[in-house]
């Protein structure tokens, strides 16, 4: 309640994981991959219920430029292509295959390629080949903010290693498991954007990983821990010192922001070949009786999950894929994770708290980090006033949760702006 | 993730609060204020109730806002008042200002100031003669002030006697410490200066105040009277009539206060330049209650010119548009 003067929520971390070594899951009975797993077009299907696959097959294609394939995470039988729970979209369409008893790879990690020796556009293609997308959570295909246009110029390289939500590891666990990967992802990207200066942006709770990568030779900039910290955004306003354009790109400031967990995924395509089917996400939370860090292959099942975690500690309230600020909750046992999955908390209990009347307390506008007034747009938005709520800003949050955290009358305004901005979209399309 | 307060831990945080003035109201005038407080949110509460059973909305007396407004009327009300006049103005505080405006959050100026001031038009001569002796108190020179306050008697001074000797009188350190502790007459809750600074401190540290609002209010305040010629000195003005209890816990209301931080600092320094140019200039001896009530109608005013720019808007646009997003630059 001291912060008088920042933006942004001081918060306590929880990181009750950061100890735990990532422990790789084996694969899954069943895998449920859904073809919508990044921003931009789906990916078409191109398989059929009883094909064979390989982990590493590719069971949709790219559809277009902005766009990734999706590849099967184990090897097995495809039985089911239809609609199955998704963790954002409700539902979707989904494949799910059924494992057999070898783990089968389609490219056996025999090709050794170092990035040095390949030309741009081919690395770009063996990127998007892979289905490398960004693993932040923002799930954008990474090929894409790999190329921009001409005219724009590059100048700086940020990798995010800031992790800024509570309770989440896996990206901390990573850096300190594997840095080589991740410094040499790093310096692939390095070279598709043309050189320009390579920057690792790391939060101050996390100094044994900013070690482990400056032994790798990377430069690391370390930032006050704060929420959200993190946000493409925010994090060039404090490293770089320069305001991306509302409704413009970090291409426009001359930057182009990663997750570390990206540098890594593109490293293991280019070097061996191996397309994104496993990612580490941490499960946490009071609601499960081994919180970990794991490498989990894409598609796995919730329950699968939970139980390789020790199991349920109790009856669970809530269980939230993504971290504790902005994840969403989820219903039903077997929704699969999937590419920007950063981590599963189980909640036992639960605020669940009514609305009350907003009392104008601004605690909101005090803590929003793009500078919105959230007391004054959540007005217009429940009255149906969405040209005015547009006026005010509402397409430019960015759902960080800061607001519907300090609201001392409840108010879920994080829900009415999602609402909010699809209400717009549709009144402007 | 939420904060772990909500907006009935706020109410109740704030009645703590003020109970250390009431105490203070009860030590320094006895039984009577007591009464006047207890009718006043005992009243505040029924009106609530009634009303809202009435327009058929839910009842939310439970949220612990009419107890705040009870208590800060009572506050504002002579302690010698008949005890329909909280009642009365209880009934306009919160049935007319709060609830049939929508209730919490939507009531367009300071309930309880409205009251205050609503029964100051209907009955100014209960309003202005309910004065108490106040207990261990005297204003040096003047004994059994039943008929004024320190801030009547500044002002109309000629009218009491001879003006220079009640003057000196009232800007000596007697007279001060008395108004400091609160042993002088007054509204109930508004003499005793020590009491409000503690408590307005604890809820300035605690955030449940803006310390924008109460700053920009006293720094304007006590800059203004030491540059205009007022009657008395500084402290005089500060620790006499409802000023602490206004900058601390009136004009800070959430409500009727600007959401933006700019806004807040604005409307502190409105209220100390109203407070101070009534004071001097206008036919009343408290300026507190109107000041504030300016600044609240001209709230949503300020908060239209005061918005934030939008992270990512371009630095040179008009500032009553820095709020709005979809602003071109012109060339």
């Amino acid at each position: 309640m001291f912060d008088l003067f920042a933006s942004g929520l001081k918060l306590k971390s929880q990181k009750i994981t950061s100890g735990q070594a990532i422990e790789v899951m084996p694969p899954p009975k069943k895998v449920h991959i859904p073809f919508s797993q990044h921003q931009g077009n789906p990916a078409r299907p191109v398989v059929s219920i009883g094909d064979h696959v390989k982990a590493g097959t590719v069971i949709a294609e790219a559809e277009g430029f902005v766009s990734v394939p999706v590849h099967a995470s184990i090897s097995g039988t495809v039985t089911a292509v239809q609609r199955h729970p998704h963790p954002v979209l409700g539902h979707s369409l989904a494949c799910t295959v059924e494992a057999d008893e070898s783990d089968e790879w389609k490219n056996p990690a025999q090709t050794h390629q170092s990035y040095e020796n390949l030309p741009v556009p081919e690395l770009l293609k063996k990127i998007k080949g892979a289905g490398v997308v960004g693993l932040g959570g923002g799930a954008f295909p990474t090929h894409v903010k790999l190329a921009p246009p001409d005219d724009i110029k590059i100048d700086t390289l940020l990798i995010n290693g800031c992790e800024c939500e509570p309770m989440l590891t896996a990206d901390y666990r990573l850096m300190l498991e594997y840095p080589v990967g991740i410094v040499e992802g790093a310096k692939i990207f390095q070279k598709i954007l043309g050189t320009p200066k390579l920057v690792f942006v790391l939060e101050n709770n996390k100094t044994g990983a900013a070690h482990a990568l400056e032994k790798e030779g990377a430069v690391v900039r370390i930032i006050r821990a704060r929420y959200p910290a993190g946000h493409e955004k925010q994090l060039i306003k404090s490293v770089l010192r320069r305001t991306v354009p509302l409704e413009k790109l970090p291409w426009h400031a001359g930057c182009v922001v990663q997750n570390i967990a990206t540098c890594h995924a593109a490293f293991q395509a280019i070097r061996f070949g191996k397309p994104l089917i496993e990612r580490v996400i941490t499960v946490s939370g009071e609601g499960v009786r081994e919180p970990k860090n794991i490498m989990v292959r894409i598609g796995t099942p919730l329950e699968d999950i939970i139980n390789f975690c020790g199991g349920y500690a109790a009856k669970p309230r809530k269980i939230i894929f993504g971290g504790p600020m902005m994840g969403i909750a989820q219903f039903a046992p077997d929704v699969p994770v999937i590419k920007c999955t950063t981590g599963i908390i189980v909640k036992l209990r639960e605020r669940s708290e009514p609305e009350t009347s907003c009392v104008r307390c601004a605690r909101c506008v005090d803590v929003c980090p793009m500078k919105l007034m959230p007391c004054e747009m959540v007005k217009y938005v429940k009255h149906n006033e969405f040209n005015k709520a547009d006026d005010l800003g509402t397409r430019a949050c960015i759902e960080c949760g800061c607001c519907a955290y300090v609201c001392p009358a409840k108010i879920p305004l994080v829900h009415y702006f999602k609402y909010g901005k699809t209400e717009i979209q549709r009144i402007r399309s | 993730m939420r904060a772990p307060y909500s907006t009935r831990r706020a109410m109740q945080l704030v009645i703590i609060a003020l109970v250390p003035v009431f105490a203070a109201s009860v030590f320094f005038f006895g039984y009577k204020a007591l009464l006047v407080t207890l009718v006043s949110v005992a009243s505040c509460i029924g009106w609530e109730v009634l009303s809202q059973r009435v327009m058929n909305r839910p009842v939310t007396v439970s949220d612990g806002s009419a107890v705040i407004t009870g208590m800060l009327l009572a506050f504002n009300l002579p302690p010698g008042v008949p005890l329909w006049i909280p009642v009365a103005g209880s009934f306009f505080a919160i049935v007319v200002v709060k609830q049939l405006f929508g209730g919490l959050g939507s009531n367009f100026v300071n309930p309880a100031l409205a009251g205050r001031v609503f029964l100051m038009a209907s009955w100014p001569a209960l309003m202005t003669t309910g004065w108490l002796a106040p207990a261990y108190g005297t204003v040096s020179g003047m004994d059994a002030v039943t008929a004024a306050t320190p801030l009547s008697l500044m002002k109309n001074a000629a009218l009491y006697g001879d003006p220079s000797y009640i003057i000196q009188g009232l800007n000596s350190w007697s007279t001060l410490r008395h108004l400091f502790l609160g042993s002088v007459g007054g509204c109930t809750g508004e003499t005793s200066a020590l009491v409000l600074i503690i408590t307005g401190l604890f809820l300035v540290i605690v955030r449940l105040t803006d310390f924008r609002i109460v700053t920009g209010y006293l720094a304007t305040f006590i800059v203004l009277v030491l540059v205009l010629p007022v009657h008395g000195n500084l402290w005089f003005q500060l620790f006499s009539g409802g000023l602490l209890l206004g900058a601390f816990f009136m004009a800070t209301d959430w409500v009727t206060t600007p959401v933006t931080k700019t806004g807040r600092w604005i409307f502190g320094i409105g209220c100390g330049i109203f407070t101070v140019l009534i004071r001097l200039w206008g036919s009343y001896p408290e300026g507190v209650s109107y000041a504030i009530l300016l600044m609240n109608i001209c709230t949503p005013l300020i908060n239209q010119l005061t918005g934030e720019r939008i992270f990512g808007t371009p630095a040179r646009i008009p500032f009553w548009t820095r709020h709005i997003r979809s602003v071109e630059v012109k060339k």
